[in-house]
């Protein structure tokens, strides 16, 4: 009894250790994430011209009313101020207004778009774990067969294909061809409610989906492979063979939890490569996301805009490391926190 | 004396074989014959390469194959040929009827799972324990390899262990079923002399309380000399020399067994001691026509570099392959 109680009190000194930890990396978060704003804000000012520069050349404005609306705006005050404002703003969550959207302020437009980006990425996150982590584990347990060979011609061919290459070939084979899914946007018809809209916005889905999830789908398929081929020649999995286990528990438990450790952490980083690789994708579809919004921003110089979007996508990055960090710590015992 | 002893494992006429890409051979197991009787400690000494190892994996038929095969020969435990058995009827005496434990206890432990969850799944398998049982019975068996804090132990992560108390931990894994053999591949070559003695004491008391017999692979004659009944000494994939362990110490016949034992003396230099045997062993797709030890034997004669002698019994319970010992 007193031992059992020992152990228990062990298991859970583990658990607020690993708590500790958790609890560190996040607040460790806190001065990178401080460090993104600065970064985002110094690159927005350091980029040439300013919200004005294209009203300043039009001859029909008077360089007086140019001088008054840059006061209005701030953008004589001294950086440090500037920054402080932006910042303050910021953390209500107030991007200011759109210059190029008249009228709209950022977090409106930010607002109308972010969910599709986000259901993007997720479905190109699903696609890439769904496909590759079997691919992977089929072709190493099969190392050198024909299935294995075809699943390596795929590998390089999806990752030497340019993201905007693929999604032109899938809309001419799949949409134009085919007509097995539409092309363009997120919907067909407004009408549509219920489920009847759920399918329809996941048809819409599946190809810029797939094109976006290719080259990462790919990549993970090799990480998989290799990883589960090194551990299966370690010498733990010799043991648990050794112990009588079924090839399947020597496969699911022993090789896969270890395998899937780098994988994790990988993981944490694909984050950033998704929603950088959307921005390319969305251009293509014609798709009504983030990277659309960016893209556009970009061209007409919609400075709040390009803010807003780098920050995010800086955060999404930061908080992709974050994950990795905690889940790491979850699943690999061998964790050391300090 | 003789009728009492009852066979437990009897190989005979094994051939394990490694197919390599450029079409050679390895015979690196080629004709091994021996049998480990009821309660007794078997040893297989020999330099590195001679093919202990894979005598051993193929009993536990954990031979990767491809490239490898057991071409030939018969394994029997207790009169039934494992190599006739089914994967799924061999899965049953794996770790069940023969536990094994291995050189490297860094890491033949999964670092991800648990010590109590390593033992308790042999359990569950083979002994159809419900978790917590087996978790329960993890924690006794603890307590018998020697672990006075059992409790917080099976709770523990590998990399939370010292080499030896891992190697307990493996032995604890392996004695889990109560298995009527246990195979141990130089279980003590990768710790420390203190170490060494402790774990060899703790396989002799596991092999008596069990009442299990061992196979224990090993390069060094000290060992050999502590533990074990019988030793059996390996060159080139082949027997050369099978004798008691009294016998073999006093009365050596073979070259090479005569060899190992003059560089017994440095007994601190525990690797090198080996090299007072000139030259090496080839590696097994490249073993000579004849006498397998012929280009480093000091009695060679030239029907040595002709065929290969055959493994005779001399004298009773002494068997040698050389032609010095044949008329
Ligand atoms: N996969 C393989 N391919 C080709 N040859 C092999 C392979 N595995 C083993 N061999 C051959 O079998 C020989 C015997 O190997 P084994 O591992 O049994 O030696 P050992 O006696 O256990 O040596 P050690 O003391 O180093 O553990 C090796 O020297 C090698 O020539
Ligand atoms: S058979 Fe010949 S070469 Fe081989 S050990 Fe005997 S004497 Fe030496
Ligand atoms: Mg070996």
């Amino acid at each position: 009894m007193h031992g059992h109680g020992r152990a228990l009190v062990l298991s859970l000194r583990r658990n607020v250790e690993m708590h500790k930890y958790i609890t560190r990396r996040i607040l460790q978060f806190i001065p990178m994430l401080f460090l993104v704003t600065v970064l985002v804000f110094a690159l927005a000012k350091a980029a040439p011209g300013d919200p004005l520069t294209g009203e300043r050349l039009d001859p029909n404005i008077d360089p007086e009313v140019y001088e008054i609306r840059r006061e209005a705006l701030g953008l004589n005050d001294p950086l440090p101020v500037q920054y402080w404002n932006w910042l303050s703003s910021v953390a209500t969550g107030d991007f200011g207004k759109s210059l190029q959207y008249t009228g709209r302020t950022v977090m409106e437009l930010i607002q109308a778009r972010i969910w599709n980006t986000f259901y993007l990425s997720l479905f190109a996150l699903g696609v890439t774990l769904a496909i590759a982590i079997p691919i992977g584990i089929y072709s190493a347990n099969r190392k050198y067969s024909l299935f294995d060979y075809g699943a390596t011609t795929f590998a390089f061919l999806g990752l030497a294909t340019p993201n905007f290459f693929a999604g032109l070939l899938a809309i001419y084979v799949f949409s134009l061809t085919l007509g097995w899914f539409p092309a363009q946007g997120t919907t067909t018809a407004m009408s549509l409610t219920g489920f009847e809209l759920f399918i329809d916005k996941l048809r819409h889905l599946v190809l810029p989906g797939f094109t976006l999830g290719l080259a990462s789908t790919a990549a993970y398929m090799r990480y998989m492979r290799t990883e589960i081929l090194e551990v299966k020649g370690s010498d733990f999995i010799r043991t648990a063979r050794a112990k009588g286990l079924s090839n399947e528990s020597v496969l699911y438990k022993h090789t896969l939890r270890n395998a899937l450790i780098p994988i994790i952490t990988l993981l944490g980083l694909e984050f950033g490569t998704l929603l950088s690789g959307a921005i390319i994708t969305e251009r293509v579809f014609n798709y009504p996301g983030l990277g659309t919004l960016f893209l556009n921003a970009i061209q007409n110089r919609d400075y709040p805009v390009i803010m807003a979007i780098n920050l995010i996508l800086a955060v999404t990055i930061l908080i992709g490391n974050l994950l990795a960090d905690i889940f790491y710590a979850i699943v690999d015992p061998r964790i050391r926190y300090d | 004396m003789k009728n009492q002893e009852q066979a437990l494992l009897e190989v005979k006429g094994l051939k394990t074989y490694f197919y390599m890409d450029d079409n050679k051979v390895a015979k690196a197991v080629d004709d091994v014959a021996f049998t480990i009787n009821k309660g007794e400690t078997l040893a297989i000494v020999g330099e590195s390469g001679s093919g202990k190892s894979i005598t051993s994996l193929s009993i536990m038929r954990l031979i990767q194959s491809p490239p490898g095969k057991i071409v030939e020969g018969s394994i029997s435990l207790e009169g039934k040929d494992l190599l006739k058995l089914s994967e799924r009827e061999m899965m049953k005496v794996r770790g069940n009827d023969i536990g094994m434990i291995f050189q490297e206890p860094m890491t033949s432990l999964n670092p991800v799972f648990t010590i109590g969850n390593q033992i308790s799944e042999s359990l569950m398998k083979h002994k159809k324990m419900k978790k917590k049982e087996a978790y329960n019975k993890a924690i006794d068996l603890l307590k018998l390899v020697g672990f006075a804090r059992a409790e917080e132990i099976v709770n523990e992560y590998p990399h939370q262990l010292s080499g030896g108390m891992r190697q307990r931990a493996m032995i604890a894994i392996a004695m889990s079923c109560d298995p009527k053999l246990l195979i141990a591949d130089e279980p003590t070559t990768a710790l420390d002399v203190t170490i060494q003695a402790q774990i060899l004491d703790l396989m002799v008391q596991m092999k008596e309380k069990f009442e299990s017999s061992i196979l224990l692979i090993t390069h060094d004659l000290g060992v050999v000399a502590e533990v074990s009944d019988r030793v059996l000494v390996m060159y080139g994939g082949q027997v050369v020399e099978e004798a008691t362990v009294h016998e073999l110490f006093t009365n050596p016949k073979h070259p090479y067994t005569n060899g190992l034992l003059a560089s017994i003396p440095n007994i601190d230099a525990d690797v090198e001691r080996l090299e007072s045997i000139p030259g090496s062993v080839l590696p097994a797709h490249r073993f000579p026509k004849g006498c397998r030890f012929a280009p480093r034997c000091k009695h060679v004669m030239d029907k040595c570099r002709e065929s290969n002698p055959d493994l005779l019994e001399t004298e009773t319970n002494h068997k040698v392959r050389c032609y010095l010992y044949e008329d």
